[in-house]
């Protein structure tokens, strides 16, 4: 099959489950054999890598003259389509990230819209009225606004799928939805949506409702639907007012080789060390956290608890863990990546994931993965999948710390969850998770298409 | 000539409260779900089957007779919940036709840790049987028949004329389950349980995938009545719960029950049943069974995994009896109680980490959602107990 495919990070760019899933998605389905002609933001100022070679840029005749293509060794079947733009997938990278960038939106929202600058290549009768109209701003140029950018990605989008063969186009998340809905509609191909996370579980309930309007209307015109758990396809059923037969569940995955022997570290220190992993977000629930480690030092002294990653809540963060006394117990990393990440989750007893609201959660299985016990929050998707780990309510601060002292004295139950936990994953697969994804494709491709005005 | 020989096991533990690290009360079990479970399961098994039981021991005047294993636990929250449930019983055991079994009060593993505790619990279990129904058992039957040659010795001291136990194809081999055995060098029979007849009722009934659904009387009297001439008893051993509450009524299963006996007995002038002490009696052991390992009557394995599977299941018991000397140092009757009642077997039951993802008969049984749940409330609950003991 060919599929065009809106996606996001690839390392080294990864940054969070968003970047991790296309990446171990795109994967599988190139090892299935599927042709791929993967579309994605690539970050302002970001610096060149070594590791992507750069073999055909763009030089059609005519075109928009805005996006890098290049091939991946690894990935024989996909070609790269790098658009530089400042979209990013959360919030975390810069400080305020989109959030602050939306609130400057809202002070320019009034101006007057540029016109696009037209390449002068021919407009098929499809394109999209905002591509004739002028609902953009001039191509190739950041203008500093993000509902543009995502505007100007589409139109680039557009450009770049003109003379690609491609049978079903599949977007990711919210920010390429616009995009995704140009490219079918201009090309009259189906629309296939994967939420990773919507506006309800990045903002609680002070959602923004332009972003819920393009969730929504992605949502409602897809052909088919893909939630990362039934947990987000009952977000989207109760919130969105999605229709729930055209959504269908994947879950994500970790590729786990199975022998992943991982050497105990190399000073056996006589302190624990407890690890919250992800971006210090409203969403992930640094707060609850904190919460319960101050409980837990009521029991247990001899404990550490570590938060790597960064976001918007890094500085509360780091305020609460002072107001609760517990500063001196509580050691904040910044944001890891790579081989700062396995060595973290070497050091430690235990991960938590205390989300208030997780899509799904692929960190808890990065755990496991690494030999690390999880305790998660039951408000998330990983949990209708994982059976050996602890769950807990997000809000239940007492139950947290009752399960991290367990697992803190009892050294039997540490290494029954690592053990269960650990054979567990190896049935989660990308491969798997490619397969289902590959039948909505087919289940899409097989039902009528649907009339959208 | 073919004897069927029942027994029912009667059981139902102490079930904890959630005890979390917060927690410091004495007060470790759920009292209002363990007596709504009691009697719950009273008016849907144990009263209406006892009934039933009653009923065609009087009809066939006495040729109808079964045995029960009532643990103490159990009979300790009839009194308190439901204690017409005991009065049923003891009108069971007024016919001489039902026989009462010996096991340790407690349904414990102490077999397995401690056998001064393990002598202690049968003591206790069958003075609390003669107290009540005026009898004194003669056959032991260690909890989930729990088994090997040191059990037999182990009876065999104790007084015992016979013992249960699960006729595991890996132990018999060729040999059949339908003849009594000696263990070696120890003066004692072995009855083993037709796990395949037992399992049909037990856990086939109400299966409508299963080739044989519906299982009538008549056809299951034939399958009895082919003993004839390879074996001399059927030993059908399964949980009284079968009767009502893992089967419902509406499947039929009390129908079965009043239609057996007679059915049993009209395949052939032979048949007939047996308490296990007239099998004792009547059938002389076919040879020598060596069980030097231990083996249970649970899933397909029929070994201990279900209890003692994984690391936290043999912490947690051996954290259990490490606290022995220092509870019955005490001299507290009440901390030496509540030690024991967590000595029950289902506590580690709850524990267990097989199929646990593949939900099937253990999550049944379970008022945990994680066999990690059980074993954090459990180690809370010992902690306090441990602590009771400084």
């Amino acid at each position: 099959m060919n599929v065009f495919m809106l996606g996001w990070e690839f390392p080294p760019f990864i940054s969070g489950g968003l970047g991790t899933a296309c990446y171990g998605l795109t994967r599988a389905l190139n090892e299935m054999g599927h042709r791929i002609i993967f579309v994605l933001p690539q970050p302002i100022n970001a610096p060149e890598t070594a590791h992507v070679q750069i073999r055909t840029p763009s030089d059609r005749p005519g075109a928009l003259k805005t996006y890098n293509s290049y091939r991946l060794e690894e990935f024989q079947n996909v070609e790269f389509h790098a658009i530089p733009s400042a979209m990013q997938p959360y919030s975390q990278s810069t400080p305020g990230g989109w959030q602050s960038r939306i609130h400057a939106d809202q002070r320019v929202v009034a101006e007057p819209r540029q016109t696009v600058v037209d390449d002068g290549s021919p407009e098929g009768p499809g394109a999209p009225a905002s591509h004739r109209s002028g609902g953009g701003i001039a191509a190739g140029h950041y203008g500093g606004n993000m509902f543009a950018d995502i505007q100007r990605y589409a139109e680039i989008a557009i450009d770049l799928a003109r003379g690609e063969n491609f049978d079903i186009v599949h977007a990711h998340d919210w920010m390429t939805f616009p995009a995704g809905l140009a490219v079918a509609r201009t090309f009259g191909r189906p629309l296939v949506v994967q939420i990773h996370s919507t506006e309800f579980d990045r903002s609680g309930e002070n959602v923004d409702r332009r972003i819920y309007q393009i969730e929504r209307e992605g949502v409602a015109t897809a052909d088919r639907v893909i939630a990362v758990s039934y947990f987000t396809r009952n977000i989207l059923i109760n919130r969105y007012a999605a229709d729930a037969d055209r959504i269908d569940v994947v879950y994500n995955a970790i590729d786990n080789n199975g022998g992943n022997y991982v050497l105990p570290p190399p000073i056996r220190r006589d302190e624990k060390i407890v690890l919250f992993l992800g971006r210090i977000t409203m969403q992930k629930g640094p707060e609850y956290f904190l919460a319960a480690a101050k409980a837990v030092l009521q029991f247990e002294k001899n404990v550490r608890f570590v938060m790597a990653g960064s976001g918007d809540m890094i500085r509360r963060s780091i305020e609460l863990a002072a107001e609760l006394g517990i500063g001196h117990k509580v050691v904040f990393t910044g944001f890891l990546r790579g081989e700062d990440v396995a060595r973290v989750f070497r050091m430690a007893d235990l991960y938590v994931m205390p989300s208030v609201s997780e899509p799904f959660g692929i960190a808890p299985l990065e755990a496991l993965a690494n030999d690390v016990p999880a305790l998660i929050s039951r408000q998330s998707g990983v949990s209708e999948i994982l059976s050996h780990v602890l769950k807990v309510d997000f809000w239940d601060i007492n139950e947290m710390a009752n399960k991290i002292v367990a697992v803190l004295r009892h050294p039997p139950l540490q290494s029954t969850l690592r053990e269960h936990g650990n054979f567990e994953i190896r049935k989660l697969t990308w491969r798997g998770a490619a397969e289902n994804c590959t039948r909505v494709y087919e289940k899409t491709l097989s039902q009528p298409r649907r009339q959208v005005i | 000539m073919a004897s069927v020989c029942m027994y029912f096991q009667v059981h139902q533990p102490y079930r904890l409260r959630k005890y979390s690290i917060f927690d410091s009360g004495h007060n470790y079990f759920d009292d209002e779900r363990n007596a709504e479970i009691c009697r719950k399961v009273a008016h849907k098994c144990y009263l209406p089957a006892n009934q039933c039981i009653l009923e065609q021991i009087r009809l066939h005047e006495g040729r109808f007779r079964v045995s029960f294993s009532l643990t103490g636990v159990v009979l300790d929250q009839f009194a308190e919940y439901c204690p017409e449930v005991i009065d049923s019983f003891r009108r069971l055991a007024e016919t001489g036709c039902v026989e009462f079994l010996a096991e340790t009060y407690y349904h414990s593993l102490a077999f397995l840790r401690s056998a001064t505790e393990f002598e202690a619990q049968v003591a206790m279990h069958r003075k609390k049987i003669e107290s009540l129904f005026g009898a004194t058992s003669r056959i032991f039957r260690n909890t989930e028949l729990i088994y090997n040659n040191d059990v037999a010795a182990a009876a065999h001291r104790l007084g015992f004329v016979g013992v249960l136990s699960e006729g595991a194809d890996h132990l018999l081999g060729y040999r059949s389950p339908n003849f009594t055995y000696r263990p070696p060098g120890v003066p004692i029979t072995l009855l083993l349980k037709n796990y395949r007849l037992s399992d049909d009722i037990a856990f086939r009934f109400s299966d409508r995938n299963w080739s044989e659904w519906p299982l009538t009387a008549e056809k299951f009297a034939g399958w009895v009545n082919q003993v004839n001439g390879c074996g001399h008893v059927v030993n059908l051993f399964m949980d009284y719960e079968t009767f009502g509450e893992h089967q419902w009524v509406e499947t039929g299963i009390f129908d079965f029950v009043r239609a057996l006996p007679g059915a049993v007995m009209a395949a052939s002038r032979d048949n007939g049943f047996k308490m296990p002490s007239e099998v004792v009696e009547a059938v002389p052991p076919a040879g020598e069974l060596d069980v030097p390992h231990l083996i249970s009557w649970a899933d397909t394995e029929r070994d201990l995994s279900a209890w003692l599977g994984n690391a936290m299941q043999s912490h947690s018991l051996q954290e259990a009896f490490n606290l022995e000397e220092a509870v019955k140092a005490t001299d507290d009757d009440l901390l030496l109680t509540d030690w024991r009642r967590l000595l029950t077997s289902d506590h580690y039951y709850y524990m267990c980490t097989k199929y646990f993802a593949d939900g099937d008969v253990h999550k049944y049984f379970n008022p945990y959602d994680s066999p990690y749940d059980s074993y954090i409330n459990f180690m809370n609950v010992l902690d306090s107990v441990a602590a009771r003991t400084k």
